[in-house]
């Protein structure tokens, strides 16, 4: 066991864990955000995504304790003020989920694109999306929901 | 309203419709939301009956012992069944409220008007609202399956745009699936499964099992069923992969390797003449010669491999023995079948358990929801006192979920000199789709639990009897809605083949449907008539031409075709009652003999619309994934197992690969609702296959139409 210290949606956590104990496993059981979801533990589906100083990064196998003095951000930490974030909104909108369970790494894997590209072409789109799946077929509600967080000046 | 299965079982208004103090209304369902907004359909339909704002209904989850029970949330049924009985419960309230307002207001009931849940009698100040008259008490009441529903004319909130119920909670990541509750004393699960099916657990070395508990795991052994619990989840994971590693396994002869599509129609079989959509318990009459009038006959043989559910979230339960009751928290589509299936297989009494209904990932049928509660429960009775979160992983999922069967169907079919066809035949070979959990005489229920056949004398494996039901099992959709004189029905129900199968979302829809809308094609060209023009020549329904033809306008059917790319075009009823749909896709295949999808064009008619984004979700995912089934999808296993284990070794379509597509609903105002969650599924594979073979000039029977298929078939 070793401490760690995360920054985590602005916050500083200690927490207590096996070093090498992947990221979604203190996040979603020690900081209780489960947000990001465990959809193989693998790195292949894309589901665990978060921020990682603004980088989109996969946490299902990567050690929490590679993430000291990282800025971290989740879904739940996308939301200002209790509002949720245009990439949020333009999902709810969209109806960009059927269950759900890949949406909130989408999301993120969105988010992350606009931060650094607020006019993305269909092709850069694709192209920041591919490491994630989705079952239930809402590929094109996704690219609608981005497509219109960019016509809406790419602010994410 | 139609004949309600649901209402005969759960005949009481309470059981269906609560009024909260707040003025909140509950609604309750056996149908669960399993990402197809089944709960937003029902809130839109409550709201508009009771004449309350959406925003104030809830849907309640389902528990077994309170909601009512309305058997498997499966079969596209969910509209006709809830959407039917919370309508008529919704006419129900709202009558019996007025009569309530009018007694207490002494006024007459013509006078009164609803808004937002407030009754007013017309030209005075008299006014209660629904929550006063209710009071916290029960109705007391039956619902009136014949109660006045609204004119569809009169709506003012279906028709508008809604927000799905619980889409805002799922994108900014609040609890909502079963994966993510949190109990006190809570321990996290994984089961330590075997290599194969046919492997037991020999011998559990005593170090490794010291190792386990020193780690902070409990052990959990029962035969071949081994698990582990921990409060940490880590821990729990490295401890199962240990034990996995380490565990002393007797392998047994391994799974049988040959060609599965030639053991599909050389096996043992019970073969079933079918007809009107029916099995028959007589004979099978041999293929008859081609009738004086025919001109041509063909004949084609299509085949499907394995396919899984795939679930992006492993399956899930929570489940808590306590005070000699369970309680089990699951994503299972049958709450109530799988109540009674435990009860039975555990030897509990039935109200000694209870099941809730929590949302888990999109399950599209029998995945392993069912199989990860009983693990669950297994577990959860070992450590009593203590609540278990067990999850499966990403390769316990990809292994040990049941599949869609592979399948083959033969079909032969005779056309004369005007186009027409004149004889049709198809038998239709594969194992079953009918293994979800459900108790049955002689204790065969457990065996349909898989945890059960790895225990201390564990169940022995089940053979099922052929699903009897019209349109169900392998023979949905073997009927084709088509006018074909002399038709041919065959289903064979294939014994002894390697591989686990139960419910995938259409059963043998998918399959059947690719199968004849393939030959319909084929027929098409050898009778020199254009696909959708030989389509409508055997087609009486004016709802079925209606769907095919706006599929076909809306891609410009006729029109030139982009240098390099093809057309193809598919129909199918589901179940030939239920959805319309009609596929029409653009594609081509490219110089890597990849297919590269480009414009759909989707048509349907589910009766009545209700939630118009919701059914337009139904279409375009349906036709997503049956594209991925049909382009990419394939369980693949050799005698030491499952070898697809992972999103590697079983690719599914990703965002490189999704086309333009264009939806259109017609819309029947004043008809039933049509179940539409599998409409379009088998038609996507006829379209799929039909526009390879315009682009390419290849004929590909059988799935996945991958870049090595393409190249064989262009080789031959």
């Amino acid at each position: 066991m070793a401490k760690i210290s995360l920054k985590v949606n602005g916050e500083t956590h200690e927490v207590d864990c096996d070093p090498a104990t992947p990221l979604i496993y203190v996040l979603r059981n020690q900081l209780d955000l489960v947000g990001a979801k465990l959809g193989c533990g693998l790195e292949q589906c894309g589901a665990c995504a978060v921020l990682v100083d603004g980088e989109h990064t996969l946490s299902c196998v990567r050690a929490a304790s590679e993430f000291d003095r990282a800025e971290i951000t989740t879904v739940e930490g996308l939301a200002k003020s209790g509002q949720p974030s245009a990439v949020q909104r333009a999902f709810i909108e969209e109806g960009a989920a059927q269950c759900g369970y890949c949406t909130a790494g989408l999301v993120i894997a969105a988010t992350a694109l606009l931060e650094k590209n607020p006019k993305p072409d269909d092709a850069e789109i694709r192209e920041a999306l591919d490491e994630h799946l989705c079952r239930c077929g809402s590929h094109l509600r996704v690219l609608k929901a981005i497509d219109r967080v960019v016509q809406g000046g790419g602010n994410a | 309203m139609p004949d309600s299965a649901s209402l005969e079982k759960s005949p009481g208004l309470d059981k269906w419709i609560s009024i909260g103090k707040d003025g909140r209304v509950l609604i309750h369902t056996g149908k669960v939301d399993i990402g197809q907004r089944i709960s937003t359909a029902l809130a839109l339909i409550a709201a508009e009956e009771l004449d309350v704002d959406i925003s104030r209904i809830d849907i309640a989850r389902t528990e077994t012992g309170i909601d009512p029970d309305e058997g498997i949330t499966s079969g596209s049924n969910s509209m006709e069944e809830a959407g039917n009985a919370v309508r008529a419960a919704s006419a129900t309230a709202r009558r019996h409220l007025l009569s309530l307002a009018a007694d207490s207001l002494g006024v007459d009931v013509s006078t009164l008007e609803i808004s937002d849940g407030l009754i007013q009698s017309r030209g005075t100040n008299l006014s209660v609202t629904y929550e006063e008259l209710a009071d916290d008490q029960p109705f007391g009441i039956d619902v009136d399956p014949e109660a006045l529903v609204k004119d569809p004319a009169s709506y003012g909130i279906i028709g508008k745009p809604t927000v799905t119920l619980g889409l805002t909670e799922i994108v900014t990541g609040q609890p909502h699936f079963v994966q993510d509750m949190k109990m006190p004393g809570m321990l996290h699960a994984r089961v330590v499964r075997p290599p194969h099916y046919k492997a037991r657990l020999a011998a559990l070395d005593d170090a490794v099992a010291e190792r386990t508990s020193n780690s902070g795991c409990q052990l959990v052994r029962d035969g071949s069923f081994l698990a582990v619990a921990s409060e940490d989840e880590f821990s729990a994971v490295k401890a199962a992969e240990r034990l996995r590693e380490n565990a002393d396994w007797d392998l047994g002869e391994g799974l049988e390797p040959q060609d599965v599509f030639r053991r599909l129609v050389s096996n043992e079989r019970v073969s079933l003449p079918v007809v009107d959509g029916l099995p028959q318990k007589e004979p099978v009459e041999p293929l008859k010669p081609a009738p004086d009038s025919a001109v041509s006959t063909l004949n084609a043989r299509y085949e499907k491999p394995y396919l899984m559910h795939g679930s992006i979230g492993p399956s899930a339960a929570v489940a808590l023995a306590e005070d000699d009751k369970l309680t089990i928290w699951s994503h299972s589509q049958g709450v109530y079948v799988l109540r009674a299936s435990l009860s039975e297989a555990l030897g509990m009494e039935m109200e000694d358990l209870t099941i809730h209904h929590v949302p888990g990932s999109g399950c599209y049928g029998h995945n392993g929801a069912d199989d990860a509660a009983v693990d669950a429960a297994l577990i959860a009775l070992a450590i009593p006192g203590k609540p278990i979160l067990l999850k499966w992983t990403r390769e316990d999922e990809h292994a040990w979920e049941p599949y869609a069967s592979c399948m083959a169907m033969d079909l032969t079919a005779s056309i004369d000199d005007g186009g027409k066809v004149v004889a049709w035949s198809q038998e239709t070979y594969s194992d079953t789709f009918g293994m979800r959990p459900r108790p049955e005489p002689g204790g065969a229920g457990p065996a349909r639990l898989l945890p059960m056949q790895y225990r201390e004398n564990g169940v022995t494996p089940l053979v099922p009897k052929p699903n009897m039901a019209r349109h169900s099992g392998l023979h949905r959709n073997l009927d084709p809605l088509y006018t074909f004189e002399n038709k041919r029905l065959v289903k064979n129900l294939v014994r002894d083949l390697p591989l686990r199968t139960s419910a995938l979302r259409t059963l043998g829809a998918f399959a059947n449907v690719f199968a004849i809308e393939s030959f319909m094609d084929e027929l098409a060209e050898e009778a020199g008539i254009d696909p959708v023009t030989f389509r409508m020549n055997h087609l009486e329904d004016q709802r079925a031409k209606d769907v095919l033809r706006a599929a076909a306008d809306k891609l410009g059917w006729g029109d030139p075709v982009p240098d390099g790319r093809g057309r193809g075009i598919a129909f199918a009823q589901y179940k030939n009652i239920q959805a319309y749909a009609a596929v029409a896709v653009e594609l081509e295949v490219n110089d890597k003999a990849e297919v590269v999808m480009h414009r759909v064009a989707l048509a349907g008619d589910a009766g009545q619309i209700v939630d118009h984004a919701g059914l337009t979700a139904q279409y375009e995912g349906g036709f997503l994934q049956a594209a991925s089934w049909t382009l990419y999808e394939e369980v693949t296993y050799d005698q030491t197992g499952i070898t697809s284990r992972d999103w590697e070794t079983y690719p599914i379509l990703r965002f490189d690969n999704i086309p333009e597509i264009d939806t259109v609903l017609i819309d029947q105002p004043n008809e039933g609702f049509l179940g539409a969650g599998e409409g379009v599924s088998g038609p996507t594979a006829g379209a799929i296959a039909n526009a390879v073979y315009n682009a390419a000039g290849l004929r590909l029977r059988r799935m996945p139409f991958t870049p090595d298929a393409i190249r064989a078939a262009a080789m031959e």
